[in-house]
């Protein structure tokens, strides 16, 4: 097979997921309520002091953020084994991990855009000042889409398994932890005036490092779920 | 020659034979390093004059976080061996030292907090090091849920080497990360104690009692092995043979 077919195959594949999340609007919404859900819950178990929300903010939408993106993982996989294609894709001479790239852009689309979208509001209702938002919605756009890379691996290796929910979220959410850090923390130092750019680099980086190494990972574990 | 041997090793029949009596050449030294370095850590090294007695801990506490990390290298490519040649032996060698990694771990975690209730007033303070321990630790239970959770010993392995080898490559940058997090956030604190060159008379005895646990380890990993590899292949022939035997 040539390259071009399984570019073709990437984007076929892309669109078949895309189609079919927005047949299925609901289901879309709800990483998007528990995210809004999760950001409300900590104003009223903290109180409502605006000087401490702020100091806490970017934290909050952030760790609020990385379980939205925890919830909805295991649907990245989970139809498609359940219905067998999974299969099917592991058999065709496409590359798996370029499937799975397709598969996994297509989740980051369908769940983690719209984290991204709503994040302004979650930012006002925390208080965060506009410039601080702006610096949120960069570091969001820059690591979520490393959540979905990462946390794929974790969801090919617990396909198989009847309750991988709470196993999937052991495997993966030590992984996350170097996001969170640089992301929050660039929101963090931005508010104090000082300059991003290595947050940024860092962030960067682990796009790129996940990105080309993560769908090999994935690949490589939806052989053995599937064996 | 070599690689006949490494190929015999691979079978689990000459392997249980082989690492049987291998294990006394391996277990008594341990014990007389340990003995020799329990003693010199705790009777024989001078009193520290700023922590008094209770900085002897270190003689358990930093060899176990040295073990902690090394552990997970060796899992890790235990992992990548098992899931290259698919070789039963690297399999059970790697869930094997996952259980004793994640001991270590917990160890160096425990201690570590005995030690700095006295030191510095806290069970646990957020540093870099004392986090990137936990994370360590939770990488490890990640390990050992995945296993226990796949009902088939075989695909778990190759499941768990997956994870492991992603855990390697992450270790690296969740340490930096979480260093750099802890320096952004406060500046040295009591924890940055600048340790002056360890004297000789506190060395000797520390290095006595890495190299005890290093044995401990090996003597350890292979029991387990031994262990799991009765179980994996209680239906063979070799088995049944050494069981009636016994």
């Amino acid at each position: 097979m040539n390259s071009a077919s399984s570019s073709a195959a990437f984007v076929l594949l892309l669109r078949r997921d895309l189609i079919l999340a927005f047949r299925r609007r609901s289901e879309m919404l709800n990483p998007l309520l528990f995210f809004v859900l999760v950001t409300a819950l900590f104003p009223l178990g903290i109180g409502a002091n605006p000087v401490l929300l702020k100091a806490i903010a970017q934290g909050v939408i952030w760790v609020a953020a990385l379980l939205a993106s925890l919830l909805s993982l295991d649907a990245v996989f989970r139809s498609d084994f359940d219905d067998g294609s999974l299969e099917q894709y592991l058999l065709s001479s496409h590359p798996v991990s370029v499937l799975v790239l397709a598969k996994v852009l297509a989740h980051w689309l369908i769940t983690g855009l719209p984290l991204l979208i709503i994040a302004p509001l979650l930012g006002v209702l925390l208080d965060l000042p506009w410039d601080s938002i702006k610096i949120l919605m960069l570091t969001l756009a820059l690591g979520t889409p490393v959540l979905s890379l990462i946390g794929s691996i974790g969801v090919a290796l617990t396909v198989g398994l009847r309750r991988g929910g709470m196993i999937l979220s052991l495997l993966v959410l030590p992984l996350y932890i170097p996001v969170l850090i640089f992301a929050a923390n660039a929101v963090e130092t931005a508010a104090a005036g000082l300059p991003i750019t290595a947050h940024l680099s860092m962030l960067v980086g682990l796009l790129v490092l996940a990105l080309s190494l993560s769908p090999l990972a994935t690949a490589a574990a939806l052989r053995v779920s599937l064996s | 020659m070599i690689s006949r041997f490494f190929h015999q090793l691979g079978s689990p029949r000459y392997f249980y034979r082989f690492s049987g009596s291998l294990l006394p050449w391996l277990a008594v030294p341990c014990a007389v390093l340990m003995l020799a370095g329990l003693y010199q850590g705790l009777v024989v090294a001078p009193t520290d004059y700023q922590q008094g007695d209770s900085y002897r801990i270190i003689y358990i506490h930093v060899p176990s976080a040295w073990m902690s990390l090394f552990i997970y290298m060796v899992m890790a490519g235990a992992g990548a061996i098992a899931l290259i040649w698919h070789m039963k032996l690297a399999e059970v060698i790697a869930i094997s030292s996952a259980h004793i990694g994640a001991s270590f771990t917990f160890l160096a975690l425990i201690t570590g907090s005995i030690w700095g209730k006295p030191m510095w007033g806290t069970w646990w303070v957020w540093d870099a090091r004392l986090t990137s321990e936990l994370i360590l630790l939770f990488l490890y239970l990640g390990v050992i849920a995945l296993y226990n959770a796949i009902d088939d010993k075989r695909t778990a392995a190759r499941a768990t080497a997956i994870l492991s080898i992603v855990g390697v490559v992450n270790i690296p940058i969740i340490h930096y990360s979480v260093e750099w997090w802890n320096t952004l956030h406060q500046g040295p604190t009591v924890t940055k104690f600048d340790a002056p060159s360890i004297d000789m008379s506190m060395l000797i005895p520390l290095l006595l009692m890495a190299a005890a646990f290093k044995l401990y380890y090996v003597v350890v990993v292979l029991m387990r092995a031994r262990c799991e590899l009765l179980e994996r292949e209680r239906n063979t022939q070799w088995v049944n043979e050494l069981a009636a035997s016994k």
